[in-house]
């Protein structure tokens, strides 16, 4: 079993409840988002070396309900995580919006970019929830003017650039090839998939590199996924890109060269993440109109991708890359069709 | 001098005196049921039921006209201000009750239960009286507000035929006031909200030691010079675990920044302005930036830090625009 270390159910609580027994492996990811594909990473590892021979990787939250993610952090035991805090708390800077805001500006004064380009992102995906009955927008479409007239949460970022906050929980199987062949659904075979963390890493707040318009984080995940796979970026068909925040798809588009650097803005307002473009994207509507469960429920829609099961199913589907979050040391991976 | 006690069963004899005692004269409503008192309390309740307001609404429903909204049946008979002024009426039992109350030091008094039935509905024209009677007292109680004494009362309304149109239990506590709980005197006056604390531990306590002490402070590697900021315990450059610290002039230019809006936390003030500011030293730095309109802060502006008590206990190098030539 593998999990979250931000998780509130534990593994032998969800082991007792659904009458597991044995359990030889179980292990956490941190860092919120990043570990959306860490923990299949984890679970690939296990069955590779035989520590397990079936890895449930699960993530529940409620996000909506329950503990939210933007009171602040200043209680508990002086960790070092605190500490980290520490340096922007007692500033007000104490949202996930507001640490991706501080990238974003730097972002958008450096390649032009504006709130129009990140309006693209959120309408193309916002199109894919509306036919996706699991979507908490499903039925309810969002036009640009919408998203443009949407109150400010953190400037530059508007209400609609940031994801939902739900109660939600998902989980994915991982095993061997063999044993998946007997299974009822199809499986995806797992191609390539990396963790990575950057240098002067920080969690959300890696503001002291010398630039801070890119994600040394995911282009280390980037370079490792398409080496492990031997794939290039032009063999990825269609992809699930980690959409807490608009802004961030933006910068992935780069690490995983789709475009260069600080060019991601012409590709989104190419239509390029829609169905009918280079790179269908958040088919499921993303966490930014599916439902935010940390990355998990993405890391389904590319289970899903290559099964043709998605509710917005593009027609080429030989390859799916699924991102993790961004800003914190994170993780990805390509799906491929088993053998 | 009495035993307190035998003061308590001295009172509890002359209380006794009271049970099924008249609490004063009928209360005679000044004026006759009357539209325009049943507008105000409408108004004030936002009771929009036709019943009351339209005339011809009214009519054509099984009343038959304009009636009164029940729950005013002892609005009719209140005194208005002369209720201030009814201790002076000798008359007055419930008020001599009161008094006597007073006098043993059970000064406080809170309503604590009231309950009303109505026989029918008043109209206008109708003319009410009420007639009040003190139905029994309890024992002492201990209670959350201090020990004391329940007294029940209660009233019958009468129309001007003497017919009954409803009655009226009404409860109060007359109780010594304890201290309050330390939890009510906060409740009583809330602290002002304060901005969350730093977490101090080995790697950063003395970084804010040094706002306190008026300098904003980076980190430098003893070993190969270089400046590091957050702090961490080693140079990763040439890690050596040797380090001392150089003051800011703290002076810079806004690298990034933004503006927060939502949500807002208690202990800050919104639209928050929140920089991240390149020293001339050539570290990085998150803080606020005050004095600037959020429409007017641009990347590149020049800056400098002023340290500042945000409260009595946290210092913080809060960014203004710079003022002059910075060296």
């Amino acid at each position: 079993m593998t999990t979250f270390t931000l998780d509130t159910s534990d593994e032998i609580g969800v082991a007792r409840a659904v009458g597991i027994r044995d359990l030889t492996f179980f292990s956490r990811v941190p860092h919120g988002g990043g570990a959306a594909v860490g923990v299949v990473h984890q679970a690939a590892m296990a069955v590779a070396t035989g520590a397990a021979r079936t890895v449930v990787c699960y993530r529940a939250l409620n996000g909506r309900s329950g503990q939210r993610y933007s009171s602040g952090i200043s209680d508990g035991p002086t960790t070092s995580d605190l500490i980290h805090w520490s340096w922007y708390m007692p500033f007000g800077l104490m949202t996930p919006a507001s640490w991706v805001a501080m990238f974003a500006q730097r972002y958008m004064h450096e390649f032009g970019v504006t709130s129009r380009d990140f309006a693209q992102v959120a309408v193309s995906t916002r199109k894919h929830a509306v036919k996706n009955p699991r979507a908490f927008f499903h039925g309810k479409p969002l036009t640009f003017a919408d998203h443009q007239s949407s109150r400010l949460i953190v400037e530059p970022l508007r209400l609609y650039d940031c994801c939902q906050e739900t109660d939600g929980g998902c989980a994915c199987i991982v095993t061997t090839a063999d044993r998946a062949g007997d299974a009822r659904h199809p499986a995806a075979m797992i191609r390539g998939i990396a963790q990575g963390a950057g240098g002067d890493q920080e969690v959300m707040t890696s503001f002291y590199r010398p630039t801070i318009s890119s994600l040394p984080e995911m282009d280390l995940v980037a370079r490792q996924v398409y080496s492990i796979s031997g794939l290039r970026p032009e063999d990825v068909d269609a992809a699930v890109i980690y959409d807490a925040f608009t802004p961030i798809v933006l910068w992935q588009l780069e690490s995983f060269g789709f475009c260069a650097a600080g060019e991601a803005r012409d590709f989104v307002n190419g239509g390029n993440l829609e169905l009918s473009g280079r790179l269908p994207s958040n088919t499921h509507g993303g966490q930014l109109s599916e439902a935010y469960v940390h990355g998990m429920n993405g890391v389904n829609e590319g289970v899903r991708l290559i099964r043709g099961t998605s509710c917005n199913q593009p027609r080429r589907n030989d390859h799916v890359l699924v991102t993790a979050g961004v800003g914190v040391p994170t993780s990805a991976m390509i799906l491929g069709k088993a053998a | 001098m009495t035993s307190p006690r035998a003061t308590r069963e001295e009172l509890e004899r002359r209380l006794a005196t009271y049970v099924g005692a008249a609490a004063g004269p009928p209360e005679v409503g000044r004026d006759p049921v009357d539209g325009a008192l049943v507008r105000q309390w409408c108004d004030a309740l936002d009771d929009r039921n036709p019943a009351y307001l339209d005339e011809d609404a009214a009519r054509a429903s099984t009343h038959g006209g304009l009636v009164a909204p029940p729950a005013m049946l002892q609005a009719w008979v209140l005194p208005g201000i002369s209720m201030s002024r009814a201790a002076a009426d000798p008359e007055n039992r419930q008020r001599e009750l009161h008094a006597l109350f007073d006098a043993q030091g059970y000064t406080g008094v809170v309503a604590t239960n009231c309950e009303q039935a109505y026989d029918r509905y008043l109209r206008p024209g109708d003319r009410v009286t009420g007639h009040t009677v003190i139905e029994s007292i309890s024992g002492e109680k201990a209670t959350g507000l201090g020990s004391g004494y329940f007294i029940d009362t209660r009233t019958t309304f009468r129309d001007q035929h003497g017919g009954q149109v409803g009655w009226m239990t009404f409860r109060v506590l007359k109780f010594k006031p304890a201290a309050p709980p330390a939890a009510a005197r906060e409740r009583a006056a809330p602290p002002k909200p304060r901005r969350l604390r730093p977490a101090l531990g080995h790697d950063n306590a003395w970084w804010w030691d040094g706002l306190r002490c008026g300098e904003l402070l980076i980190q430098r590697c003893k070993s190969c010079g270089q400046l590091r900021h957050p702090p961490r315990p080693m140079c990763g450059a040439c890690q050596s675990t040797q380090w001392d610290t150089l003051a800011s002039g703290g002076r810079g230019s806004v690298y990034s920044f933004v503006v927060m809006h939502h949500p807002q936390v208690p202990g800050y003030e919104y639209p928050l302005v929140v920089v991240l500011v390149d020293l001339d030293e050539g570290t990085r730095l998150i803080s606020n930036l005050v004095g600037v309109a959020p429409g007017d802060v641009h990347i590149g502006m020049r800056v400098e830090a002023r340290i500042e008590d945000v409260d009595p206990e946290l210092a913080l190098p809060l960014f203004r625009r710079e003022t002059s030539a910075g060296g």
